[in-house]
């Protein structure tokens, strides 16, 4: 055990003594996470929000009353034109330079022959909404109109109403999904991908480093030309790795959790805290436990390679394995049952899962940790084999 | 004489890739790396293996020092077996070459400390030796500067001084003045003789003659992985200079050199 913590020390004072691999590592992560997702958060929220007060210019050709009228708490600008054939250059002109946003055409007659309209009694009254898609405040424009147009339609012959008041989104009423239960749904299909990629590339960043460079290096040979039991090396290496992946996955994750908010600007009323004490313990040792397993594959990975950048390239495969499990909850895949908290990594993902969507199953939790310390348990078995073979440490 | 270190039969072969074969001109996929290597040293003695390159001085080493494991054969060191016993043949011996390497992030305080513990040096020994040994070598100035900044003798000496934190009565060295300069190979050969009167028992391969009439009791000549001389330096001589009497020795068994 002593040379366990001996083994853990030396490759926490290696890591912690380069700050540049503390900064690449942990503090990088969850910064640039922070950074980039807070940026595109607040560029979504403004621009959504420049499409709220944005007031639409349009050229109208025959614009009915009741439209006009309809359309007077959307901000729109009309400007009446009589469709004379001489000024139809400039006009258009006007729309390609983005002057103004829409050149809406009524046929004359239009809210008369629209009543008098029966489906099937031949062609009906043609609104023309030209546009131009390369300009956002005119696609959004025309979006918008032909929104309204459409549900103008729907009041002329209004037959029935569904959910008469209800807003977009909101709960109470008629949606009766549990509070933070949407928001839920959609962290648990996004958050355990994210965590699994970052740790998966806290792992990736130092492993190799740790392994195959030692190798590459001849440091390795020192190490094991010393007393210490191969298995003490092995278990040594794959802790203190797993502290590193740790911290660094923490970092992503926190850069994550605190960008949210900016993420998802007022739209949504959500606070982290919901999930409560119990599931982020229990989500903090599944994740442990997923970085133990995550840490022994590429450990194992990082001892058949003869070089870092050998070890790099053999990883592929396995990352993309990785990246494939994390997905799979997401493109809404159903893999239940006592069976699916067998198979490492996916069982974390469908746990993880089940935590953020505040459908925690403990005894899938208890049985994911057991399984994967259980694994882990097996591959240092493993790498202890390989550190003890010749044909693997000293291959050429 | 207390016999320390009984090597029987040792053999060793390697598996040799199609570029091996490409390399060694040879269409045979194995090649015999050492081939019945017997020898013993005894307790206080400097015991030299010596040949020409790719003579199997090396691997032999390796195996002795648990490295790698022979495909057949023992070596009984103090007591320990290299094949069942690998841990406490290697808390026995320090073991030299130039193929471990020290990481160069490290200064060689730490490395020092690191490799002591993995020995299980208690602290105040650690300190006391490392003050000695760092003195000796003249480390000391450079204690707290990273290995990679030193240069190539200070590095070679740092990986002497670490091989024997734990102060081992067998001490294994394979080519130890291989690639130093004059000064450095000369503080290195005089630590050796040290060693020796201090009574340990020493093994080292080179193929670097001046050394072995230097400072070794008992000499093996090792070629094509046999040994095929295993004598005191004074009976292997015979009167004659140890380079003469080995090209004797080399053309007897294998041929002319020129041929």
């Amino acid at each position: 055990m002593n040379n366990v913590m001996t083994i853990i020390k030396k490759e926490l004072s290696r890591f912690f003594g380069d700050r540049r691999l503390v900064f690449t590592t942990v503090l990088m992560p969850g910064l640039m996470i922070y950074l980039m997702y807070s940026l595109l958060g607040q560029r979504m929220v403004q621009e959504m929000s420049t499409a709220e007060d944005y007031v639409t210019k349009a050229y109208v050709v025959n614009l009915p009353k009741e439209i006009r009228e309809g359309t007077a708490e959307s901000p729109v600008e009309w400007k009446d034109w009589d469709g004379n054939p001489d000024d139809v250059d400039r006009v258009f002109h006007e729309l390609e330079e983005g002057e103004i946003d829409l050149v809406v055409c009524f046929p004359e007659n239009f809210m008369t022959d629209a009543a008098a309209y029966e489906i099937g009694s031949g062609a009906a009254p043609q609104v023309e909404i030209y546009y131009n898609s390369a300009k956002s405040n005119s696609y959004t424009s025309y979006d918008s109109l032909r929104d309204y147009l459409d549900r103008f339609e729907e009041s002329m012959v209004n037959k029935y109403d569904v959910n008469v008041g209800e807003e977009t989104g909101s709960l109470g009423t008629y949606d009766q999904a549990p509070k933070n239960g949407a928001v839920g749904k959609m962290l648990a299909g996004l958050l355990p991908m994210l965590i699994m990629t970052f740790i998966f590339s806290g792992v990736q960043g130092v492993a190799p480093e740790s392994i195959a460079g030692e190798k590459e290096r001849g440091t390795m040979a020192t190490l094991l030309v010393t007393p210490v039991k191969r298995g003490a090396l092995a278990f040594g290496k794959v802790i203190s790795l797993s502290i590193i992946a740790l911290m660094s996955g923490i970092s992503s994750f926190l850069g994550t959790i605190l960008s949210m908010p900016k993420m998802m600007g007022d739209q949504v009323d959500f606070d982290m805290s919901a999930y409560g004490y119990s599931n982020y313990a229990l989500l903090f040792f599944v994740i442990i436990s997923t970085v133990l397993v995550l840490v022994s594959v590429i450990s194992i990975i990082s001892a058949m390679a003869n070089s870092v950048k050998e070890a790099t390239t053999m990883m592929a495969p396995f990352m993309i394995i990785v990246m494939i499990t994390s997905l799979l909850p997401m493109i809404g895949v159903k893999f239940g049952g006592a069976f699916a908290s067998l198979i490492p990594l996916f069982n974390s993902v469908k746990v993880m899962g089940g935590i953020f969507e505040f459908k925690t199953d403990v005894t899938a939790a208890f049985m994911t940790i057991g399984v994967n310390l259980a694994v882990t348990c097996l591959l240092v078995g493993v790498l202890t084999k390989m550190f003890s073979s010749e044909k693997v440490m000293f291959s050429k | 004489m207390e016999e320390l270190l009984q090597v029987n039969g040792l053999r060793k072969t390697f598996q040799l890739t199609a570029k091996q074969q490409k390399l060694e001109k040879t269409k045979e996929k194995v090649k015999v790396a050492v081939d019945g290597l017997s020898f013993t040293a005894y307790k206080g003695e400097v015991f030299g293996l010596l040949g020409p390159n790719g003579a199997g001085k090396t691997t032999t080493l390796r195996m002795l020092a648990t490295l790698i494991k022979p495909d057949a054969g023992d070596a009984i060191l103090d007591g320990a077996s290299i094949v069942s016993q690998p841990e406490q043949v290697r808390s026995k011996i320090g073991f030299l070459t130039s193929e471990l390497k020290l990481e160069d992030f490290f200064t060689p305080n730490y490395q020092f400390d690191f490799f002591s513990r993995l020995y299980g040096v208690d602290p105040d020994t650690i300190e006391k030796r490392k003050k000695v040994l760092f003195e000796r070598f003249g480390i000391d100035r450079f204690a707290e500067v990273k290995v990679g900044n030193l240069s190539t003798g200070m590095k070679q000496k740092v990986s002497l001084v670490i091989s024997l934190v734990h102060d081992p009565d067998v001490v294994i060295f394979d080519e130890p003045t291989n690639g130093l300069d004059v000064l450095t190979a000369k503080v290195v050969t005089d630590f050796l003789l040290d060693l020796k009167s201090q009574g340990k028992t020493i093994i080292v391969s080179t193929h670097i003659f001046s050394l072995i009439e230097k400072i070794c009791d008992r000499v093996g000549i090792v070629i094509a992985g046999k040994m095929v001389t295993c004598d005191t330096l004074e009976n292997i001589c015979a009167g004659k200079p140890l380079e003469d009497r080995f090209f004797e020795i080399y053309e007897e068994k294998v041929g002319k050199i020129d041929e």
